[in-house]
C-alpha cells in the first residue's frame, strides 16, 4: 500500500514534467497571446509605431459595434457559414450513403473524395478560380457552350452575391470528404439487424431513412456541425485568394487581417479579434446546451 | 432493379468526376502551351501537351525556395507537435494526475481557437523573440493550431491502452520515462501515424500565418507563394504556371492520402468523435 502512494506521487511529479513543454508552447503561443489580445484591444496601439499605446478603455469596441463594415462582416460570415455548412451536410449524407452500400471500389473511392480535402484552401482556391474566369473558364464553357443551360456566361467572381457563391462551392468542395467520413463512421455504429427488421416490415428505403437512419445519425451530425461551422465562421484562405474580401465577401476574418495588417490598427484589430472570439465561444456554449438537450443528455460525447 | 442499379452508378460517377475534376483541369490547364489555356470553346484534352509551365516553376526561385520552407516547417511541426504531444498525452492519460481533467479541457478548448483571435498578439511575440519572418516562427505559431489536437487525439488512444500494461514495469522498478518510451510509446504508434500525418498536412496547408509573419521569400512557404503568383496586369494570370504549381504541391499529398488514408480516416474521426 505505502508502495503504490510512493510510485503515485512520482507519478504525479513525473507527469508535470512530461506536461510542461506542451504547456509552455501552448502558453507561449495560445493563452498568452489571447490575454494580450484582450489588453491591446483596450489601447489605441498601431504596429511599426513602437510605442505600445495609450489605455482608451472600450473606445475601441463602441468604435467597432457602430461601424456598418463590421456587421456587413459579420452577416456575410453568418451566411457564408449556414449555406456552406448546409450544402455540405446534406451532400455529405448522400455521398456517405452511396458510398456505405458496399461495393469494392470503395478503398479508391474513398481516396478519390479524400483528394480535395487534403489540398490547401489556397490551391483549390485557385483552381476554382481558374475554372470560374468568365470569359475562357471551364464552368461557364460547360454550362453554357456545351449544356446549354445558362443562356449567357456569367461573371462568377466579379458580382457581389456570386462571388460569395464562387467561395461557398471552394469550401463545399474542399470540405464536404470530412463530413463524409464522419457520417459513414457514423452510420458504422448502426446495427444492420434494425434495417433486416424494417425490411421485414416492409418498410420503403425511404421510411428507413427517415426513422432509423437519421435518427441513429444524430448524435454524428451534432459532430459534423460543431466542427464545421467552427471552421466556417474563421474562413479567411478561401475569401483572400479568391476576391481579397470585395464584392460583399468581406468576412469577419478577413475583416479583422485587413485593420490589422494592411491599416496596421493593432488596438482596433485586437478589438475585432476579441469579438470574433466572443461570438464563436458564445456559438459553441449555446449549441452544447442545445444538442445536450436535444439528445437527452445521455451520451458521453 | 437494373434501373436502381445504372442510377445508382450513375450517381457514383458524378461524384467521382465533382471530386476529380477541378484536379483533372487544373493538370490540363498545366499541360497546355499558354495560348491554348485562354481557348474559347475550351479544350477538354491537353494534346499535344508541353511541360513549358513546370520547367517555368522549376527555374523560379522563389517557388523552389517556398516548397524547401514547406517541407521544413510541416516536417518539424509534426516532430515537434508529437514529442511534446505525446509526452504531455501519456501524463493525462496514465498518471492519474489531479488536475489532469482541467488540462484537457483547456487543451479542447484550445483546438477550437480561431488563429484571426489572436493573430497581432502571435505576431507581437514572434518578433519580441526575434522570429520575424523566419522558419522557426512559423513552426512555433503553428503548435497553436497542431499541439492541441494532437494532445487530444493521442490522449484518447493512451486511455485504450489496457490499465495492468505498465504495473509490472513500475513493480520492476522502471521509471515513469522509461515506461512511457518502452512501453506505452511503441503500442501507441498508430495514433502516432495518424495524427502526425493530420499535423503534417495542416501545417503543410497554412496560410493565414504564414501570409502574417513572413516578409520575404526566405521564409515564405508554398501556399503564400501560389497566392502571391501573379502577371503584370489582371488579364496575364500565368495560369499554366499556377496550376503547375499547384500540381506540384498536390501530388506529395495525394501520396499520402493513397498511401494512408486508413490511418487518416482513423485520427481524423478519432479527433472528432471524441470530441
Amino acid at each position: 500500500m505505502k508502495r503504490k502512494v510512493g510510485l503515485q506521487y512520482k507519478l504525479e511529479r513525473a507527469g508535470w514534467l512530461f506536461l510542461a513543454p506542451a504547456l509552455v508552447i501552448l502558453g507561449l503561443v495560445g493563452l498568452y497571446p489571447l490575454a494580450q489580445t484582450f489588453i491591446v484591444s483596450l489601447t489605441d496601439a498601431r504596429m511599426a509605431s513602437g510605442e505600445p499605446g495609450r489605455f482608451v478603455g472600450l473606445r475601441n469596441y463602441g468604435d467597432l459595434f457602430q461601424l456598418k463594415p463590421f456587421w456587413l462582416a459579420v452577416r456575410t460570415t453568418v451566411l457564408f457559414t449556414a449555406v456552406s455548412v448546409t450544402i455540405e451536410l446534406i451532400l455529405g449524407i448522400a455521398i456517405a450513403l452511396i458510398l456505405q452500400s458496399g461495393l469494392r471500389a470503395r478503398g479508391f473511392l474513398r481516396a478519390a473524395i479524400l483528394v480535395p480535402w487534403a489540398l490547401p484552401t489556397v490551391v483549390s482556391a485557385r483552381m476554382w478560380n481558374y475554372m470560374l474566369v468568365d470569359t475562357y473558364g471551364v464552368v461557364n464553357d460547360i454550362l453554357v457552350t456545351r449544356l446549354h443551360l445558362l443562356p449567357e456566361k456569367v461573371a462568377w467572381l466579379a458580382e457581389p452575391g456570386l462571388a460569395l457563391m464562387a467561395v461557398v462551392a471552394v469550401d463545399v468542395w474542399k470540405t464536404t470528404p470530412f463530413v463524409v467520413l464522419l457520417i459513414l463512421a457514423g452510420l458504422q455504429l448502426i446495427p444492420r439487424q434494425t434495417y433486416e427488421a424494417a425490411e421485414v416490415d416492409g418498410a420503403s428505403w425511404w421510411q428507413q431513412f427517415r426513422s432509423i437512419t437519421l435518427p441513429m445519425l444524430t448524435p454524428t451530425i451534432l459532430v459534423v456541425v460543431i466542427f464545421r461551422t467552427l471552421d466556417a465562421l474563421r474562413v479567411f484562405d478561401a475569401v483572400w485568394v479568391l476576391t481579397r474580401g470585395q464584392l460583399g465577401t468581406e468576412t469577419m476574418a478577413t475583416y479583422t487581417y485587413r485593420q490589422m495588417v494592411d491599416f496596421r490598427k493593432i488596438g482596433f484589430g485586437s478589438a475585432a479579434s476579441v469579438t470574433i472570439f466572443a461570438l464563436i465561444a458564445a456559438f459553441v456554449v449555446v449549441y452544447l446546451l442545445a444538442a445536450r438537450s436535444a439528445t437527452g443528455g445521455d451520451d458521453q460525447q | 432493379m437494373i434501373l436502381r442499379r445504372i442510377l445508382y452508378l450513375l450517381a457514383l460517377l458524378l461524384m467521382v468526376v465533382y471530386a476529380l475534376f477541378p484536379f483533372y483541369w487544373a493538370l490540363s490547364g498545366s499541360l497546355q502551351p499558354s495560348e491554348k489555356l485562354f481557348a474559347i470553346p475550351a479544350d477538354y484534352f491537353p494534346w499535344p501537351a508541353t511541360l513549358e509551365s513546370y520547367r517555368q516553376i522549376f527555374a523560379d526561385e522563389v517557388f523552389l525556395k517556398g516548397l524547401r520552407n514547406s517541407v521544413i516547417v510541416a516536417g518539424s511541426v509534426t516532430l515537434l507537435a508529437l514529442a511534446t504531444g505525446s509526452l504531455a498525452a501519456c501524463a493525462l492519460a496514465r498518471f492519474r494526475m489531479r488536475g489532469a481533467r482541467i488540462v484537457l479541457g483547456l487543451i479542447l478548448a484550445m483546438t477550437m481557437f480561431p488563429q484571426i483571435a489572436v493573430l497581432g498578439a502571435v505576431h507581437a511575440i514572434i518578433s519580441f523573440l526575434g522570429l520575424y519572418n523566419s522558419l522557426a516562427g512559423l513552426i512555433l505559431s503553428y503548435m497553436l493550431f497542431t499541439l492541441p489536437l494532437t494532445v487530444w487525439v493521442l490522449t484518447g488512444f493512451f486511455q485504450s491502452l489496457p490499465r495492468e500494461l505498465e504495473e509490472s514495469a513500475y513493480v520492476d522498478g522502471a521509471g515513469p520515462f522509461q515506461t512511457f518510451w518502452r512501453i506505452l510509446l511503441p503500442l501507441a504508434s498508430p495514433g502516432l501515424a495518424a495524427t502526425g500525418l493530420l499535423t503534417f498536412i495542416a501545417a503543410w496547408n497554412e496560410y493565414l500565418f504564414a501570409l502574417s509573419l513572413t516578409i520575404t521569400p526566405e521564409a515564405r512557404t508554398v501556399p503564400v507563394v501560389i497566392a502571391n503568383f501573379s502577371g503584370a496586369t489582371v488579364h496575364e494570370t500565368p495560369w499554366g504556371a499556377i496550376m503547375a504549381a499547384c500540381i506540384v504541391v498536390t501530388v506529395p499529398l495525394v501520396i499520402l492520402v493513397m498511401v494512408f488514408q486508413k490511418r487518416i480516416v482513423e485520427g481524423l474521426t478519432a479527433g472528432a468523435v471524441k470530441g
